[in-house]
């Protein structure tokens, strides 16, 4: 294949790769931001996200489009409410002390995988697409739905960021990550706060899910990939801060895409983890973290 | 009146003529020396990324099992089978190896699969000295790589399907191929074997594309199939399976093609009509034995498919979006009865016969057609471990697979690459 078509394939699997990662690694760096929880358990709440939606579109008759939709919806509700549930009965025991937290996030993500495989079974079983749309360019054909992936993926990331910037939940939140005391001294419950931004970051996890399941399949161990790059974005692009994460995602997805296609998956793996490497020696806080 | 033991009403006599002629239909085991149960271990990849062939093999098993009681058991006992699951893991297969045998008493070991599983199981087998028989596909027990106690009779190795495979491919479809394959044993057996076959028959490999079985997406590999392809060679195992076939179809789309030839492994546990799948039509399919119920298939593989619960599709009679792994099950069938024809042949009466058992195997030249061999006419190579059976070329119609080539048994064999008889146990 000639370079420009290959480079238009490359970037077109990197923004993919982008979207899902955005969405799934922002849920992990608001729930450290806000929380100063590192949820190791948030692999295993995509994977819930990929099983609900399964379960969902197995459940909802009709076109597929529709159970979709009804995943879309449902599947985030459902794993954000097991998420405020561990929330508040785990992690809130725990005074949110940052060694047990990572240790309990440890043990709900054997609770989530062992009951994925306890409920939901051992295969891979897939949902289908909203729509079946494929774009046949001069060089190669590609799925249209990746396309809507990236889309409903920014809509989403935009509006969880006008939720953050503009309304007062997530003035709240804000103000919480700023500091956790000060914001209790002004009658903000913070114990409420951090259960919705548990619950939050687990339901983005969910959506990310959600949109990736028709391409790949949902299945119990799914969790584990999502969860290594998620981390490896956060780390790069600054724990606790948004607009790091969405460039560094940005920047691994991307980067991701087109080293895989032009040399080779695993030199892109490598590639990525030797970055953080870098940026753990050379800039501790991550390409934009850094105020605290 | 009121009825009892002493005044039977005459539901209660029937009942009891009826529970009575039923235990006379039992199997009249033999008295042996020993009339306890033979016990059978199967390593079994019930979870992990083989739990799709782990749920078959488990049915398959099962039915077999069956059939081998109902018909008197082994030397007059009864057989039980012990399912263990190996998370489809390595290092999880070994223990499964050792449990079965150190604590469950196992006679014989049989089942894996994945050929990681079993390269990181085998040498275990051959420290507890228990016979190990695989149903695994993989070059490693006739490379010589395992050892005395590993067999496999069930199922034909790779380095036999990929060079029986070549000079239809070579004639057939075309001469420049390019192979996709996984990137650990199996697939590397299938590298390393079918590309001298394809230079024998006067074709080349033009490039060799490999992926990491635990890989999720695979358009990025796509674009590293050159241009001048003819013949495009997939196999691909894992979860991943429909969404790596998913994935070439959007790819290729209604562009020009080359010819598509995949090993079933692709595609097994998968509806060959899923959404997505549609490009598939006209493409070839390489089959252990064929999914789709083919005109004139033999009265022992109907029986085996209904025993098995499989349907004309290849799905489960239940449950028709259940696809079977049809291509390769059959092997846990014919196992368990080379075991039965093994132990007889031995005159095995428990652990310390092990060795007599490796040897009776050994002994063995041939299996033919039937209701314990429904796959067909084999040979067994006693020094190599290694059967060799017929192969199948399938191709797409309608959704259904059509068997159109069957190879001879010659047509995969090859020179002996150890003999495990010299090796001591």
């Amino acid at each position: 294949m000639e370079f420009g078509p290959f480079l238009l394939l490359a970037l077109m699997e990197g923004m993919v790769m982008s979207a899902v990662l955005a969405l799934t690694a922002v849920g992990l760096s608001l729930v450290f931001g806000v929380m100063r929880v590192v949820n190791v358990a948030h692999g295993e709440f995509f994977m819930l996200g990929a099983v609900a939606a399964w379960f969902v579109t197995q459940a909802v008759p009709g076109h597929p489009a529709l159970g979709f939709a009804a995943a879309l919806l449902l599947a985030p509700l459902f794993v954000g409410a097991v998420a405020a549930l561990a929330d508040g009965l785990i992690l809130k025991r725990l005074n949110y002390d940052p060694e047990a937290t990572i240790v309990a996030t440890i043990g709900l993500s054997y609770i989530f995988q062992q009951a994925a495989l306890s409920f939901y079974g051992p295969d891979a079983r897939p949902v289908l697409a909203p729509f079946d749309l494929r774009l046949q360019l001069p060089w190669f054909g590609y799925s249209g739905y990746k396309i809507a992936v990236v889309i409903a993926a920014a809509l989403i990331l935009i509006g969880i960021w006008l939720f953050m910037t503009r309304s007062r939940a997530g003035l709240v939140m804000r103000a919480t990550q700023a500091d956790r005391d000060t914001a209790r001294a002004f009658g903000i419950n913070v114990d409420r706060v951090f259960a919705t931004v548990f619950a939050l970051g687990a339901a983005m996890a969910a959506m990310g899910a959600v949109l990736i399941v028709p391409i790949q399949q949902a299945h119990y161990l799914m969790g584990h990939d999502p969860l290594l790059l998620s981390f490896i974005v956060v780390i790069i692009g600054g724990l606790g801060s948004l607009r790091g994460t969405l460039v560094a995602a940005l920047l691994i997805g991307l980067s991701d895409g087109v080293i895989s296609v032009f040399f080779s998956p695993t030199l892109a793996k490598i590639l990525a983890t030797l970055f953080v490497a870098l940026v753990l020696v050379f800039r501790p806080q991550g390409l934009f973290g850094g105020q605290r | 009146m009121t009825t009892g033991l002493l005044r039977p009403s005459r539901r209660t006599l029937l009942s009891g003529l009826a529970a009575g002629a039923s235990a006379l239909a039992l199997p009249r085991f033999v008295q042996a020396q020993s009339s306890a149960p033979i016990k059978l271990g199967f390593q079994l990849h019930r979870t992990g990324i083989g739990a799709a062939y782990g749920r078959w093999y488990e049915r398959t098993a099962q039915a077999a099992l069956k059939k081998l009681n109902d018909e008197g058991g082994i030397n007059g006992r009864p057989v039980e089978i012990l399912f263990e699951d190996d998370g489809t893991d390595p290092r999880r297969g070994a223990e499964v190896v050792e449990k079965l045998t150190s604590q469950a008493g196992c006679d014989v070991i049989f089942g894996p699969l994945f050929s990681h599983v079993v390269i990181g199981s085998a040498p275990r087998a051959g420290e507890l000295k228990v016979p190990y028989l695989v149903c695994s596909e993989g070059f490693h027990v006739a490379s010589g790589m395992l050892n005395r106690w590993s067999l496999q009779p069930g199922i034909s190795d790779v380095r036999a399907q990929a060079s029986s495979m070549a000079p239809w491919i070579a004639n057939t479809l075309g001469k420049k191929v390019t192979m996709v394959f996984p990137d650990y044993a199996f697939g590397h057996d299938h590298r390393d074997y079918f590309t001298p076959a394809i230079e024998a028959a006067g074709g080349e490999v033009i490039k060799h594309i490999a992926i990491p079985p635990t890989e999720t997406s695979f358009t990025r590999y796509l674009p590293q199939i050159p241009r001048d392809t003819e013949v495009l060679y997939h196999v691909m195992v894992g979860p991943a399976v429909l969404t790596f076939v998913k994935e070439l179809g959007e790819f290729y789309g209604s562009g020009a093609r080359p010819e598509i030839f995949g090993f079933i492994d692709s595609l097994e546990a998968v509806d060959i009509a899923s959404p997505g799948l549609e490009f598939l039509e006209g493409t070839h399919f390489w089959e252990g034995m064929c999914r789709t119920k083919q005109e004139g298939e033999s009265e022992a593989e109907t029986a085996y498919r209904a025993a098995v619960g499989v349907d004309d599709n290849g799905a489960s009679v239940s449950d028709a979006r259940d696809v079977s792994t049809y291509a390769h099950m059959f092997s846990c069938w014919e196992t368990l009865f080379v075991i039965k024809e093994g132990m007889e042949a031995a005159g095995y009466q428990g652990p310390d016969d092990r060795q007599k058992f490796v040897e009776a195997i050994e002994a063995m030249t041939a299996f033919s057609a039937g209701a314990t061999h429904p796959q067909g006419d084999k040979v067994f190579n006693g020094k190599t471990h290694q059967v060799f059976t017929p192969q199948f070329v399938s191709k797409v119609e309608g959704g259904k697979l059509l068997r159109v080539h069957t190879t001879t048994l010659e047509d995969g064999m090859y020179e002996d690459a150890v003999d495990y008889t010299t090796m001591s146990f």
